[in-house]
């Protein structure tokens, strides 16, 4: 039994790729703050979730947001060193590199899972890692292969 | 071996120094050997060994029934064996308050278990006593992966294809959880209904976050006995999902989990070292 199926619009003239990204409350909150107070432009396509740190970010929300329709996770936080809580962000290292790859073994296209450091500061980083993140998800097209799982049969 | 097993046993129930032992009984060798629950020296015949004692019976000692019979001795098998080392660092079971009783083993199963063929722990280790005589050698880690890699030499699509059709026959009986000696949590976040983590129902949704679900809360602590692909009635091959999780902490961070009581729990420590190379 295949699953492929053929592209609803193939032309992808009219996809606009849905990206979530969970974001630490102390760091790349307030880069992605910062780029809006500096009016720095980048694609409408992101929907920020702000959690108190990247170690609180349960596995399964990156589920969830293929679940809910994403066609990609970004997950990022404060630099290694910086964590608000010291070590967040070390723990969520550690998860991650066990994560990516069970996700690979089950097929899910690692590229549309994207992890960033990003600082208060970085506003300008926030607006290139969503540009570039947009972009490339527009490339890839909506991730069909994980709404096939998610329709209701 | 059973003969000496049988001692063993009997002098444990006899001195008070145990309850119960837990242990393999068998009807007769065409049937496999189920778990038994031995409680006086009169029963300890009924005790087999042989190489159908496939079951990993350390998932019994965190069970309100069985720690109501009283201090347990425990048979195991090497690889059994860690599954205790984990739950002794736990903190799940007090170690110094059972026996265990490990036997040492050239491999289980007809035709043989897919893990017995990269065993390294044909002498068990960790354990109280040991019975009989097997040598432990050093396996080349990459023969421990060889099913995982040759599933990995698949594209992502066909490797999505090939979970999608394997995902669907998943009824959530849960058995792969229930036989899972790691699995001991009195309320499984599958079962949570207020609010719901993950859907309950047996659709693609619901089972592809039940399978990364149940895999990663086994990251870093299984220790691959493939209890719970033997346990499947839908005949899923879970082992692979456990293998990509073990193969990860193994190579990046040289942890296995159950060969030392001592070492920190891969998920629950962390170096400043660790490598990053996938985050920007
Ligand atoms: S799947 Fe997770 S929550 Fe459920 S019993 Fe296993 S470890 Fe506990
Ligand atoms: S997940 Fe499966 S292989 Fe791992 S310890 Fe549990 S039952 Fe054994
Ligand atoms: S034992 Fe098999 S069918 Fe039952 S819940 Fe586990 S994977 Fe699904
Ligand atoms: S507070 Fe930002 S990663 Fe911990």
């Amino acid at each position: 039994m295949t699953h492929k199926q053929p592209h609803p619009d193939p032309d992808m003239t009219t996809f606009e790729p849905k990206i979530v990204a969970y974001v630490c409350n102390w760091c790349t909150y307030l880069g992605a703050d910062l780029a809006g107070t500096n009016r720095l432009e980048y694609p409408p396509n992101v929907r920020i979730i702000r959690l108190p740190c990247t170690g609180r970010i349960d596995f399964n929300l990156i589920v969830k947001a293929f679940e809910t329709g994403a066609d990609a996770v970004l997950v990022s936080g404060c630099h290694p060193g910086d964590c608000h809580y010291t070590s967040g962000n070390y723990h969520a290292r550690r998860r991650w590199t066990l994560f990516r790859e069970l996700l690979d073994t089950l097929g899910i296209e690692m590229d549309r899972i994207h992890f960033t450091w990003i600082s208060a500061a970085e506003g300008r980083k926030w607006q290139q890692v969503i540009t570039e993140i947009t972009e490339k998800t527009r490339q890839m097209g909506p991730y069909l292969a994980y709404k096939r799982i998610c329709r209701v049969s | 071996m059973t003969k000496q097993l049988h001692k063993v046993c009997r002098e444990l129930l006899e001195s008070g120094k145990v309850q119960v032992i837990i242990g393999y009984g068998q009807k007769d060798r065409g049937q496999p050997p189920h778990p038994v629950f031995i409680t006086s020296p009169e029963e300890v015949e009924g005790l087999v060994w042989n190489d159908q004692c496939v079951a990993n019976l350390t998932t019994y000692l965190t069970r309100k029934e069985i720690r109501a019979l009283g201090k347990p001795a425990i048979i195991v098998k090497g690889c059994d064996a860690r599954a205790i080392v984990v739950l002794q660092r736990e903190s799940q079971i007090d170690r110094s308050a059972m026996v265990v009783i490990g036997m040492a083993c050239n491999g289980v199963g007809e035709p043989r278990l897919a893990k017995c063929a990269a065993c390294d722990a044909h002498v068990p280790a960790h354990v109280d006593i040991t019975i009989g005589e097997a040598v432990s050698e050093p396996v080349d880690p990459e023969r421990r992966y060889n099913d995982l890699n040759v599933f990995m030499t698949q594209s992502t699509d066909e490797r999505m294809d090939y979970w999608q059709d394997e995902l669907e026959r998943c009824v959530r009986c849960y058995a792969c959880r229930q036989v899972c000696p790691l699995c001991y949590c009195e309320r499984c976040v599958a079962d949570k209904n207020r609010p719901v983590r993950f859907s309950t129902a047996p659709t693609l949704k619901g089972n592809y976050a039940w399978h990364i679900t149940r895999a990663f809360h086994l990251a870093g602590r299984c220790i691959g006995c493939d209890e719970c692909t033997r346990a499947c009635p839908a005949g899923i091959n879970l082992r692979l999902l456990n293998l990509s999780v073990a193969r990860a902490a193994e190579n990046a961070f040289g942890y296995r989990a159950g060969l030392d009581p001592e070492a920190e729990p891969v998920i629950g420590s962390f170096s400043t070292q660790d490598k990053e190379s996938f985050i920007k």
